[in-house]
């Protein structure tokens, strides 16, 4: 019991540290790119205007990534710790 | 075809767009050959949600976890399109790209608000959520911290939640039946009523999932087409989205020659409104910057919370599985998202653009009286052209319209084929039918499972159950028909309100579940019923009682004022009383780690 509480505490370690990673990612996206905004827009980006493509595509787009990712990631950690569920499950 | 269902999906689904691809070409031959508008319109609609109601149907079940939960058998894939299509209502489809075209670079918050949400959702609750095998969110909410209180007040704050979002939906399916089938918009509003719930009525979930499939396919193919047919007529290729940036910088030009912002209205006409916002202006003072953040957060929180989202990702196979659907669902949301900017931008070239022939400010007030679209939409009151300075041309703060018009006239701007136009009439019916079917489902399953059996009658029969679950879809379903028949707010104010409503109310209760273990009944008690009434009561100071918003704070954002009066109480009091029992602490390991069966056994 003693075992699988430390194999316990430790996957949760390591999800929790994603968790924040991911979250600080979401952060950038969501606040940090639009409140500079006005600024960005001075740069070209693909023929935009970049302030514009951040709020209508750019940050879009990056949080399709970061859930991609996010999902694999914590697959690996899940699967490292031998927590993963059976792969039958999935069908 | 061999084996079952769950293992064909590819080819039904296959077989279901080309066939629906078919259909289209069919009623452009058909238009062709002379076929009345109003037909063709009349087949688009009637055609598809003939479709649905088939799927509705063959999907009927009467065992509890089909009916909660599909059964569990969801593909990632399959479910990722099932939560876009339940996701993407009616505003989104009809009116998200008017909001950009009006409102600017601050509507794009809304494009931020909706997306980024998943984010929260894959990352704090969905995987999590799955894993304790709940039917319903406040199923969550009445076993993590126990006792029947604390699952009442969950299930308060998504009725009030779902209903004000509901409403709207019912609202935009009774506007589309009304101009598709030309019946009164009272009597539209209940037919839409009796299409919703023609798929979730039989078959619960089970059928509301395989529905808004088949819903997904037909709006994304009926939002998309119009887009870029038009781009490729005006040169900007078949992927408008990646190639709209030359167009952004020469909507910029026109709208400084127009005048844009500079010229106000001096006159006001009900619903209509004049354009005062520059595509690409954002502000750079603290407030607007301020009122941009606020805004993209109350949405976020509000996707992580509301019950209609939350509910899809228990009806995936594995928690593995559930995590995936939220990258597919957002990736399916994207297409659609993406898109909208680059519409709102095309329609703005093509109006303000004197050079080119549909380019109408600056023209003479006479010819633009004359053009036939201006002619059909002035005549059901979604625009209008009011000659204010008297100088017979037409400038910027002299047209008027209804934002919806941006999407519905699009394909009448551009000159494209009324056969487009049936095709967005179907989308949109599509968009406002699947998002009012999981809306209704979440409003009664929360109802009967957590009010009726959980609370009421525990004893109560798996038939009694599923009896009672349908009774009430469609009682809800009636309430919310007839507040839409009386059209008592506007499609946008209540789709945001949605959003505060659950954020205020449940975001909390919901993350520090699974992330606090020392969060108890009184905490969340606290947290819930704090935060919904703080968020609720500010929402009334601002808006019914006329008070001036507070830093900026409007009615749009008022979770800004619930949510962090939800966190502090939340902890405050959950600290003050005794700390989870040892089983509640367990409870909450076993949602922590994917493996092992789900807390809740299959059919509780």
């Amino acid at each position: 019991m003693a075992e699988a509480d430390s194999t316990h505490e430790a996957h949760w370690q390591r999800t929790k540290n994603l968790t924040i990673i991911t979250l600080i990612i979401w952060f950038i996206f969501a606040f940090g790119v639009h409140w500079f905004a006005p600024q960005l827009n001075s740069i070209t980006f693909l023929g935009f205007p970049l302030g514009f493509y951040m709020a209508g595509q750019g940050s879009l787009f990056a949080f399709v990534v970061i859930i991609f990712w996010f999902a694999r990631a914590q697959n690996k950690i899940d699967e490292e710790f031998g927590v993963a569920e059976d792969e039958n499950e999935d069908e | 075809m061999k084996g079952d269902f769950i293992q064909n999906l590819g080819k039904i689904y296959g077989l279901y767009t080309g066939g629906f691809l078919l259909f289209i070409i069919l009623m452009a031959i058909l238009e062709q050959a002379g076929v009345s508008p109003d037909t063709i319109g009349y087949l688009f609609v009637g055609f598809t949600i003939a479709i649905y109601a088939l799927i509705g149907v063959l999907s009927r079940t009467m065992a509890t976890d089909q009916y909660y939960v599909a059964g569990r058998q969801v593909p990632a894939l399959y479910n990722g399109m099932a939560t876009a299509a339940d996701w993407m209502s009616g505003a989104s489809f009809v009116a998200m790209a008017g909001g950009i075209y009006f409102g600017g670079y601050g509507y794009m918050a809304f494009l931020v608000g909706w997306t980024g949400g998943y984010v929260l959702v894959a990352s704090l609750m969905a995987p999590y959520l799955r894993k304790f095998g709940c039917y319903t969110v406040p199923d969550f909410i009445g076993t993590r911290y126990g006792g029947n209180f604390a699952r009442l007040c969950a299930v308060i704050v998504l009725v009030v939640a779902s209903f004000t979002y509901v409403t709207a939906q019912i609202n935009a399916t009774g506007t589309v039946a009304a101009r598709a089938l030309q019946i009164p918009f009272e009597v539209g509003v209940w037919f839409g009523l009796a299409g919703i719930l023609v798929c979730s009525m039989l078959g619960g979930m089970r059928a509301v999932t395989w529905t808004q499939v088949a819903q997904y396919i037909v709006l994304i193919i009926a939002y998309i087409v119009p887009v870029v047919w038009m781009s490729n007529k005006s040169g900007f290729g078949l992927i408008p989205q990646l190639a709209y940036g030359d167009a952004v910088h020469r909507v910029q030009e026109l709208e400084a020659l127009h005048q844009v912002g500079a010229l106000k209205p001096t006159e006001t006409f009900g619903g209509l409104a004049a354009l005062v916002n520059p595509i690409n202006a954002p502000g750079d003072t603290l407030m607007a910057k301020w009122k941009f953040a606020t805004l993209v957060l109350c949405m976020m929180c509000g996707t992580a919370s509301l019950p209609h989202v939350l509910m899809r990702y228990f009806t995936t196979p594995s928690v593995r599985s559930a995590r995936i659907s939220v990258g597919w669902s957002i990736l399916f949301i994207f297409l659609l998202y993406f898109t909208a900017p680059a519409l709102a931008t095309f329609t703005k070239l093509s109006l303000l653009d004197p050079n080119l022939a549909t380019g109408i400010i600056g023209k003479s007030i006479a010819d633009v009286n004359a053009l036939q679209w201006i002619q059909k939409w002035a005549a059901v009151d979604f625009l209008k052209v009011s000659d204010s300075n008297g100088d017979g041309i037409l400038q910027i703060n002299e047209l008027f319209m209804r934002a919806d018009i941006v999407v519905l006239a699009t394909p009448e701007i551009a000159g494209l084929p009324y056969v487009i136009s049936g095709l967005v009439a179907a989308g949109g019916m599509a968009a406002a039918m699947s998002t009012a079917d999981g809306l209704l489902l979440a409003i009664a399953n929360a109802l009967s499972h957590d009010l009726y059996y959980k609370i009421i009658d525990p004893k109560a029969e798996t038939k009694t159950r599923l009896v009672v679950a349908r009774i009430l879809l469609l009682g809800v379903g009636a309430a919310g028909a007839f507040v839409a028949s009386l059209k008592l707010t506007s499609i946008l104010g209540a789709v945001a309100w949605a959003f505060d409503f659950a954020c205020s109310g449940l975001f909390f209760p919901l993350v520090l579940g699974i992330w606090w273990k020392r969060a108890n009944r009184e905490g969340a008690i606290a947290g819930m019923v704090g935060g919904f009434v703080a968020g609720s009561a500010y929402l009334y100071y601002v808006y019914f009682a006329g008070g001036t918003p507070w830093f900026g704070i409007d009615h749009l954002r008022f979770g800004v004022i619930g949510m962090p009066v939800s966190l502090v109480l939340m902890i405050v009091v959950s600290l003050m009383t005794e700390e989870p029992d040892e089983e509640t602490q367990r409870m909450v390991d076993a949602v922590r780690t994917p493996r092992g069966g789900t807390v809740l056994d299959a059919t509780h």
